[in-house]
């Protein structure tokens, strides 16, 4: 049931939205934390193959610093918030005032790992909540897991429910940035990826009275 | 004459063959695992993505046979014959197979590295393949490159010097 031309432009448009009221919800809740402004993209919803999926941020090699959580409840799905590790010590210096630190370096300090995973889980938290709140649906967040690694390792975990029923997935990804590093590479870029089962689908379009043919 | 080599890239869920002086390579993996069959005689190995540990896991209509440990090692082996190579010249190594969020337990999902790397293994055996060497489990992503040429697979994790087995 899910391939290239699975969704028609209309659908398209809806996932993008849930996309813009899930990001714009966390990015606020993103600039309240660090008091300052945060830039938001419109969101894309793509269809790709897992390998056009590890090149969304910059290659499967590229070190991300995530925050991985588990959706249950009547949506069930996946879903990611990821800093590329410069911008990632960027926000983490500025949350905890610490400077001496960064992602990159072998012994990341615990507190700045948690402050990390906190932040995730906020983000994560306030994206969702604003989904449930519109889509007036039951959705239930895992406890946040934190990674500091390959983004093509990361992701995987998005994929492997998907990947027993298809070879494609939708993403609903929102691009954040921070405009004081003011700089268009992806390695100051800040993600939000959706990643719904393949059943959410159906649910949650038949939930907003969207035809499915 | 200079033969300048190439790296062949394999994506997820993806399989190729490779000849010296070319290597082979594949990147992130985290729960997956990256099966290299190779034969040093002939000069030629090929590198197999996988995601999941068993193809009867699949519920969509077509196998895609590179995402299953128990599908792409026969198909690896297929294609490596095709090339000429003799299965029982066959040697193996492996990598990949991570837990890289251990504490999420709850569902058979975050255990999927450790059975990934059980079902290649499984796979391995029945074919009498023998596995040389092996740099499976931990908590890390892996990027692999193998050179068929020396027989030698290059594993390089984040933070970490980056080592061949």
């Amino acid at each position: 049931m899910l391939n290239n031309n699975f969704l028609n432009s209309f659908q398209l448009d809806i996932l993008k939205e849930i996309g813009n009221i899930g990001a714009g919800n966390a990015a606020t809740a993103l600039s309240g934390l660090l008091n300052k402004k945060i830039e938001m993209n419109v969101p894309s919803v793509q269809v790709v193959s897992f390998e056009e999926m590890m090149e969304l941020v910059g290659g499967a090699d590229m070190v991300v610093a995530a925050v991985f959580l588990q959706i249950d409840g009547d949506l069930t799905g996946n879903m990611f918030f990821l800093l590329p590790i410069k911008q990632a010590t960027i926000f983490i210096q500025q949350l905890t005032g610490m400077s001496d630190f960064s992602f990159d370096e072998p012994s990341v300090p615990e507190l700045a790992l948690s402050a990390f995973q906190e932040m995730g889980n906020i983000l994560a938290g306030s994206y969702l909540s604003a989904l449930s709140d519109f889509l007036q649906m039951h959705i239930v967040p895992s406890v946040p897991a934190v990674g500091i690694d390959m983004f093509g390792a990361i992701i995987s975990y998005g994929l492997i429910e998907i990947s027993q029923v298809s070879d494609f997935a939708i993403v609903i990804d929102t691009e954040i940035k921070d405009p004081d590093t003011m700089n268009e590479s992806d390695l100051y870029k800040g993600h939000f990826f959706l990643l719904p089962d393949p059943d959410s689908f159906v649910k949650l379009f038949t939930k907003l009275g969207v035809d499915m043919e | 004459m200079i033969q300048e080599s190439i790296v062949i890239k394999v994506g997820i869920a993806d399989m190729k063959i490779v000849t010296a002086p070319n290597t082979i390579r594949t990147s992130g993996l985290g729960s997956c695992v990256g099966v290299v069959l190779y034969d040093l005689q002939k000069k030629i190995a090929g590198l197999a993505h996988i995601m999941l540990p068993d193809s009867s896991l699949a519920r969509g209509e077509t196998i895609h046979k590179a995402k299953y440990a128990d599908t792409a090692v026969e198909c690896l082996i297929q294609l490596l014959e095709k090339e000429g190579v003799n299965k029982k010249q066959l040697k193996a190594k492996i990598a990949g197979g991570a837990e890289m969020f251990k504490f999420m337990t709850k569902t058979d999902i975050m255990r999927i590295g450790p059975r990934n790397v059980d079902a290649v293994k499984q796979e391995l055996k029945k074919f009498s393949i023998p596995l040389v060497a092996e740099d499976v489990g931990g908590s890390s992503g892996r990027t692999i490159e193998f050179s068929p040429e020396s027989g030698k697979l290059m594993v390089r994790t984040v933070n970490q010097p980056s080592k061949e087995i």
